[in-house]
């Protein structure tokens, strides 16, 4: 039993930590966020050189790390910093490619940071589907809200197959498919992939008959375990600006973390994050896990708690700060936005508390 | 990071599981897993064999009768007993009074009380609460005025305690008294010895809402109390009674009950029917369990980061206050799943049927009667031990520092 990060995996989180406490403040970060692009490429250029994508990937994929207690502490620090730059895209289509195999220009491309990827997953009114053409695949259909999709040079699609998933590669300057790009509410750009008789060989596809489940088991799992990283790391950040506000803040002549009705709120915050962090620590452990069963279950839980509680922790922290932290220019407001719309992505608590039921 | 524990510790798990397996009577775990009551001699019979073995008192020094456990070898074994349905330890003397006497009393008591308590010729009792004097406890009023008396001296207590748990078997009660009362209410409160056969003294029982008589008012008028029954020193009382409150709480999350009782659940939601299949499969019972086994995986995990963070010695602090609030949620709510799987047939009231040794028809399904008195019963786990309001304030106070 032990709590504590290896060493290797202290510096790199002090690594990055160190960075964005120098760089990225919440003025930077709104630039980009709110920006056209979503993001700043000259931040994502800087924290890519420092090895950050490459952490998230073993050393067979081309990176120097890849366990999940690797995930757990960068999507933790990125989620501090309230970061907008395309790691969780990276993560989840440089999964899926290492997962098939036989894509190693392009996943080196991903790891070393110089391809920005976007993993297109959810359907929109009209699904993507994938018919076998003359001497590939054919497809045709709509992927919705897509993080950085128009930044993107590479997608890696998930399809809905007979049995099981299809995931194809799909650089984005292919004919047929165009994009429409928009903001997102709590910050970083998204945009509708749209998907007209688009050719593809059969080396698109990753993976052969057979591996579908894998490889996207393989992108969908490490996404889910980052965003529940994520938010416990704004979960902390905030929690701290709170509790910086109830000490300060002075109204009827003390401050206001005196009154027990806040003290009591607080308390509950406080100790719903501390099992928002167990419930990450369970499935990171179980993510590097041989048990397949015991990884899902992990990870459908810490996705299920983060949620639960990522929209406790934003209410209360609004809440708690009262007007000021309803304003544009304070940070906790934009740290309360993407605690409440990470629940939106990649299932929500009832999506993954159902999928916890289901398996048994 | 790695959440496995040594082989060591699994083949001290497996100790543990083998004296469970070959010395918990099979009478006494069936009577723990259907929530029945407990009689007197069931208790002691369990400290006896407990004592044999040398784990009566798990987290004592050695040089008391301890075994000289980690704090990870309690938690296995307070785990392990509570998956095995062995019955609980009764705190009053091996959790509450023990470290008291060991950090605050004479070598003479010590000698004197300790082993008394481990081979179980004292049952004590605990008497802190009074009807004024609940979460504000130190605005305790019963007195204790010392007088000289030929022979030894002695403090004359006058007053009133209330919840006093099992005080009906109690041959002993460790109190707190006020011996000044100009002083701060903090600072003119001492530490009582008192022994329950002593004139003066009249216990009377209160009936819970369950119909259980497990608490009592205890009266004191005019008792006699010799003077060598004070702990440490006159008005010091209050320090070592928060030291009885902070120590040994590595298992006040009951993550082990937690779990015995939730591997219960699943096994009545498979038994019990609703609209033609098992309750599990009713989308909203299922979500309900799901929620609780989540919040179960999660406490298990923040007890033992808890656990691991003083591993190296000393008490939980304020920690132990998260995990009481915590853990006391998840097993009421569990309680309450248990109540509800039962539908009507929680409601037939058959007192009897709570009791050891009973052999009746039941009303419905098997274990349906104890399901309601349990939920009902299992409120006092977040009123007592410093209700989880006052776990809140002091929350505030140590570790957000408001």
């Amino acid at each position: 039993m032990n709590f504590d990060h290896t060493d290797d995996r202290r510096m790199l989180a002090d690594t990055l930590e160190r960075a964005l406490r120098d760089g990225y403040g919440i003025e930077t970060r709104n630039a980009g966020a709110y920006g056209d692009t979503g993001y700043d490429p000259a931040i994502w250029a800087q924290l890519s050189e420092l090895g950050i994508v490459s952490a998230l990937f073993d050393e067979a994929a081309g990176g120097f790390g890849g366990s999940g207690f690797d995930i757990m502490v960068v999507f933790e620090a990125l989620g501090r910093a309230l970061v907008v730059e395309p790691f969780l895209g990276a993560l989840m289509a440089g999964r899926a490619l290492a997962a098939a195999g036989g894509h190693d220009e392009a996943l080196a491309g991903i790891v070393t940071g110089e391809t920005i990827a976007a993993f297109a997953h959810d359907d929109a009114a009209t699904p993507v589907v994938a018919t076998r053409g003359a001497d590939g695949w054919v497809l045709n259909g709509t992927k919705a809200v897509v993080r950085q999709a128009g930044a993107a040079s590479l997608f890696v699609v998930s399809v809905a197959g007979e049995g099981e998933p299809l995931l194809f590669a799909v650089p984005t300057d292919t004919p047929g498919v165009s994009v429409r790009s928009y903001n997102v509410v709590d910050g970083g750009a998204a945009g509708e992939v749209m998907f007209v008789d688009v050719t593809l060989t059969d080396n698109a596809r990753l993976g052969g008959d057979g591996d579908g489940q894998r490889i996207h088991d393989a992108a969908i799992d490490a996404g889910l375990l980052a965003l529940s990283a994520e938010a416990v790391g704004a979960m902390e950040y905030v929690k701290e600006a709170t509790l910086g506000y109830l000490r300060d803040r002075k109204q009827f002549g003390i401050p206001i973390g005196k009154f027990q009705a806040l003290q009591h709120r607080m308390a509950t915050v406080l100790l719903e994050i501390e099992q928002a962090h167990s419930a990450v620590i369970n499935a990171a452990a179980a993510f590097d896990g041989t048990d397949a069963k015991a990884r899902a279950k992990a990870l459908s839980a810490a996705k299920y708690t983060i949620g639960r509680t990522g929209a406790l922790v934003a209410e209360e922290s609004v809440q708690m700060h009262g007007g000021i932290g309803m304003t544009w220019e304070y940070a906790v407001s934009h740290y309360a936005k993407r605690l409440v719309m990470i629940d939106h992505q990649l299932g929500d608590e009832d999506f993954h508390l159902q999928r916890y039921i289901a398996l048994g | 990071m790695d959440l496995s524990f040594t082989p060591a510790e699994e083949a001290f798990r497996e100790d543990v599981r083998a004296f469970f397996r070959d010395k918990l009577p099979a009478r006494l775990s069936k009577l723990v897993r259907e929530g029945r009551r407990l009689r007197k001699a069931d208790m002691e019979e369990w400290h006896a064999t407990l004592n044999d073995r040398g784990w009566l008192a798990n987290h004592w020094p050695e040089e008391w009768g301890g075994p000289g456990w980690s704090v990870i070898q309690r938690f296995i074994f307070d785990n392990e007993s509570a998956l095995a349905h062995a019955p609980r330890v009764v705190p009053f003397g091996v959790n509450m009074l023990g470290p008291v006497l060991i950090k605050y009393g004479s070598d003479e008591q010590k000698r004197h009380w300790l082993p008394r308590i481990l081979d179980g010729s004292d049952w004590w009792c605990q008497g802190y609460s009074e009807p004024g004097a609940g979460s504000d406890l130190a605005g305790l009023k019963t007195t204790a005025v010392r007088q000289t008396r030929e022979g030894g001296d002695v403090y004359i207590v006058n007053g009133q305690k209330t919840w006093t748990t099992l005080g009906q078997f109690a041959d002993m009660i460790f109190c707190l008294v006020r011996t000044d009362s100009s002083a701060k209410k903090q600072e003119g409160i001492s530490f009582l010895l008192i022994d329950m056969k002593t004139p003066g003294i009249e216990v009377r029982p209160i009936t819970l809402l369950d119909g259980e008589a497990e608490v009592n008012e205890v009266f004191f008028t005019d008792v006699e109390v010799p003077v060598a029954n004070l702990v440490g020193e006159e008005n010091m009382g209050w320090t070592y009674a928060k030291y009885l409150l902070t120590y040994e709480r590595t298992n006040i999350a009951g993550v082990g009950f937690s779990i015995a009782a939730f591997e219960h659940l699943k096994q009545v939601a498979q038994e019990q029917k609703k609209n033609g299949r098992a309750l599990a499969e009713d989308p909203l019972f299922a979500a309900r369990m799901a929620r609780v086994e989540i919040d179960l995986a999660n406490m298990q995990t923040t007890n033992l980061r808890v656990l691991a963070a003083v591993a190296g010695g000393g008490a939980p602090g304020a920690e132990s206050s998260m995990l009481k609030i915590k853990g006391t949620e998840i097993r009421q709510e569990i309680t309450a799943l248990n109540r509800r799987a039962y539908g009507t047939y929680a409601a037939p009231y058959v007192p009897e049927a709570l009791e050891a040794g009973w052999n009746g028809e039941p009303i419905g399904p098997d274990d349906a009667a104890t399901a309601a008195p349990s939920y009902f019963n299992n409120r006092k786990l977040s009123i007592f031990g410093g209700s989880n309001e006052i776990q809140k304030n002091i929350i505030s106070k140590a570790i957000l520092g408001l």
